[in-house]
């Protein structure tokens, strides 16, 4: 389809990535970042891609977090996700609508099906996105990514293929704020394949025990190394239940089985904003540091004065942890009995 | 059994510094490693092959250098090594990658179809997660992400099933084959190379192909030509500035912490729910 003699509208959408029912908050952040890229790029519009399988009540969502479109994918071949059946329907919905730029999650889903989209249209796609604006001069995309493991920065352009993908990991984006709009235009688009189509069947999902959220945490204590074993972490586990956190880790603690590998953060672990974030016998290495460096404020408590994170950290502690966090324990806990006892 | 698995040489990125004064990359005297993910998928390949006999094969695209990398895949127990280099591949996007390397792959199944081919989850220069799904979708064949391991395979009855991680768990696939997998660590834990492998290798020599011979490549469709994205602009970023430090040594690890309560509003978060704060002491 095109739209006959008027010019084309530059559609800048979102994929919209839900699981059973539930929308994956990196939607709504990628839904902000499409909002601000419109008001820079003249003419566009937001609009959303909903695909799944009896997900039409949340589309109402979908238009108060901005999509003035939303156009739904509902068949029940889309449910369980599998890479095929999505793919075809949302690669063909592009090719009929030709959007000018594309947004999705880079989650494990997101990841699985961007690739394989860009290629079915023959477009560009630059993953991991951590800014996203429109050239000022060209009226494109600047998609800016960290490569190199996080060493250096570099923002990609797709001059002449359409759309131009981008995808965004969870938090990197500032969550916006709901809007008071009413509902948009909800556009029901059929999608014919059949089972026997798809060559992958989910046989069953093993659930993980309900993993830590730690993206979404507002404190977050990371351990790194220098909390030296399994047992260290139980004092950071103490002091994030007092402040009402979470607790993350570097990687070489998830490599050692220190703790699970859901705490990770950095570059190939999850990335992390929270209001505050504490460091404790963390070094501060590249890696580590694309993935929190968002965080409100920074504290790092480390024995070595040289270490890196003090660089990023809005205030250091140089000093042995097992001294800081016990002793920050008690403070804490102090002032909450001392508020609990004037409640 | 043909198992084809495309590996990378990457730059040990643990290893990449930036020069303090000019603000850029120090390439020189990184060492150059295989994609950690890719040992992985060359090892279950070698697996499979224990299991079921026939071949691997490991394809990669890169620098004459990248030579190397396979080599080591052969001392792994790869059978065959095929090195896709020229400079018409070089500048070469994701999009570029998977057609150069899906176009080697069909050259390679007229001779022996595949059943199984491997690429890492993503390669760590990189990190786009993008060549193998690209791949699959040239191949038309399945393909399956983050794979975590091969609970059956079946060549005879054309049939796998295979674990996936996925953020609320492991997924468990059975899929038609052939089937492209990108695959996490745990797929296969590597092993060391058996001497009599090691010296196999050592005399073993990868195939060269270049853009024209063996096999011809469609020059619009590889390296920068073929290439939709392009780099603006490359920089190192900026750090976040940094803040004040106090010295448990200088002022003690009460005060040191009383300050850093103070200063970060740590206190803040857990005052919460409550409007005043009087009159408590914390030093
Ligand atoms: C491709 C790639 C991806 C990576 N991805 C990630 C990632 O996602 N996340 C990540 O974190 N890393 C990642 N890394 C690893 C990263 O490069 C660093 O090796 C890692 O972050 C270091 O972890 P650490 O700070 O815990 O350990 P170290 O660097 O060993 O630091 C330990 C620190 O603890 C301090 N210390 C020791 N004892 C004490 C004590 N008693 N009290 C106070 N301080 C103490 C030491 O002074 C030191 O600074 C990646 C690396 C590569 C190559
Ligand atoms: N130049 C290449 N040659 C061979 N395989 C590659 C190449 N680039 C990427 N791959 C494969 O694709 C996987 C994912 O890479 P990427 O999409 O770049 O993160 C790697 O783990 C390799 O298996």
């Amino acid at each position: 389809m095109n739209n006959g003699d008027q010019p084309a509208i530059p559609r800048i959408w979102v994929l919209i990535e839900q699981q059973e029912q539930q929308v994956h908050p990196v939607s709504w952040e990628l839904l902000g970042a499409a909002r601000r890229l419109a008001a820079d790029l003249p003419g566009s519009i937001v609009e959303a891609v909903l695909p799944g399988y009896q997900v039409e009540s949340l589309a109402a969502q979908v238009f108060r977090y901005g999509a003035e479109r939303v156009y739904l994918i509902d068949e029940s071949v889309l449910a369980p996700y599998r890479n095929l059946p999505y793919a075809v329907a949302v690669s063909q919905l592009v090719i009929t609508y030709q959007p000018e730029i594309f947004l999705i999650g880079a989650t494990t889903r997101g990841r699985d099906l961007a690739g394989a989209i860009a290629t079915r249209v023959g477009t560009g796609l630059t993953a991991d996105c951590t800014e996203l604006a429109i050239d000022p001069a060209g009226k494109i995309l600047a998609a800016t990514r960290p490569t190199f493991g996080g060493n250096l920065m570099a923002t990609i352009l797709c001059r002449r293929h359409r759309p131009q993908m981008a995808t965004v990991r969870p938090r990197v984006l500032p969550m916006p704020a709901p809007l008071d709009t009413g509902p948009g235009d909800l556009v029901r688009v059929p999608f014919a394949m059949c089972e026997d189509d798809v060559p992958v069947k989910r046989l069953r999902l093993i659930r993980a025990e309900e993993r830590p959220n730690i993206e979404y945490a507002d404190v977050i204590v990371a351990g790194g190394r220098g909390v030296g074993g399994p047992e260290g972490f139980v004092l950071l586990e103490e002091l994030a239940l007092a402040l009402g956190g979470m607790v993350g880790a570097s990687r070489p603690v998830v490599d050692a089985g220190w703790i699970d590998p859901g705490h990770q953060i950095g570059q190939t672990g999850k990335t992390v904003r929270p209001k505050l974030y504490i460091a404790a016998g963390i070094s501060g290495a590249v890696q580590h540091r694309v993935g929190m460096s968002g965080a409100g404020v920074i504290l790092a408590i480390n024995s070595d004065p040289h270490a890196p994170i003090f660089q990023i950290a809005d205030l250091g502690i140089v000093g042995d942890l097992f001294d800081v966090i016990p002793e920050m324990i008690r403070q804490v806990k102090g002032y909450s009995d001392a508020r609990q006892a004037q409640l | 059994m043909h198992a084809i698995v495309a590996i990378k040489q990457v730059p040990d990125t643990s290893n990449v510094r930036i020069d303090p004064e000019t603000g850029t990359l120090i390439r020189e005297g990184v060492p150059a490693i295989i994609n950690p993910y890719d040992i992985h998928a060359v090892e279950a390949a070698v697996q499979l092959k224990e299991q079921f006999g026939g071949r691997v094969t490991v394809i990669t695209m890169g620098p004459p250098k990248a030579a190397e990398a396979l080599i080591e895949c052969i001392e792994q127990g790869a059978d065959r090594a095929i090195l896709l280099t020229d400079r018409k591949f070089g500048g070469a996007d994701t999009l570029a990658t998977s057609y150069v390397l899906a176009h080697a792959i069909e050259a390679l199944n007229a001779e022996w179809p595949a059943d199984i081919i491997l690429f890492g989850k993503q390669a760590i220069d990189g990190d786009t997660a993008q060549v193998g799904p690209g791949v699959a979708v040239r191949l038309q064949i399945p393909l399956i992400t983050y794979a975590i391991a091969i609970e059956s395979f079946d060549p005879v009855a054309r049939t796998a099933v295979v674990h996936r991680r996925i953020e609320q768990g492991v997924e468990v696939l059975q899929t038609r084959l052939p089937v492209l997998l990108t695959v996490e660590k745990e797929i296969a834990p590597v092993r060391r190379a058996p001497l009599p492998r090691m010296i196999t290798a050592a005399r073993y020599q990868p195939e060269v192909w270049t853009a024209e011979t063996p096999v011809a490549f469609d020059p619009r469709q590889i390296g920068l030509k073929g290439s939709p994205t392009v780099v603006g602009k490359a920089y190192t970023p900026a750090p976040r500035a940094g803040g004040a430090i106090v010295t448990v040594a200088d002022c003690g690890v009460e005060a040191a912490v009383a300050r850093a309560l103070e200063v970060m509003g740590i206190l803040d978060t857990v005052r919460s729910s409550v409007a005043a704060s009087a009159g408590v002491e914390v030093a």
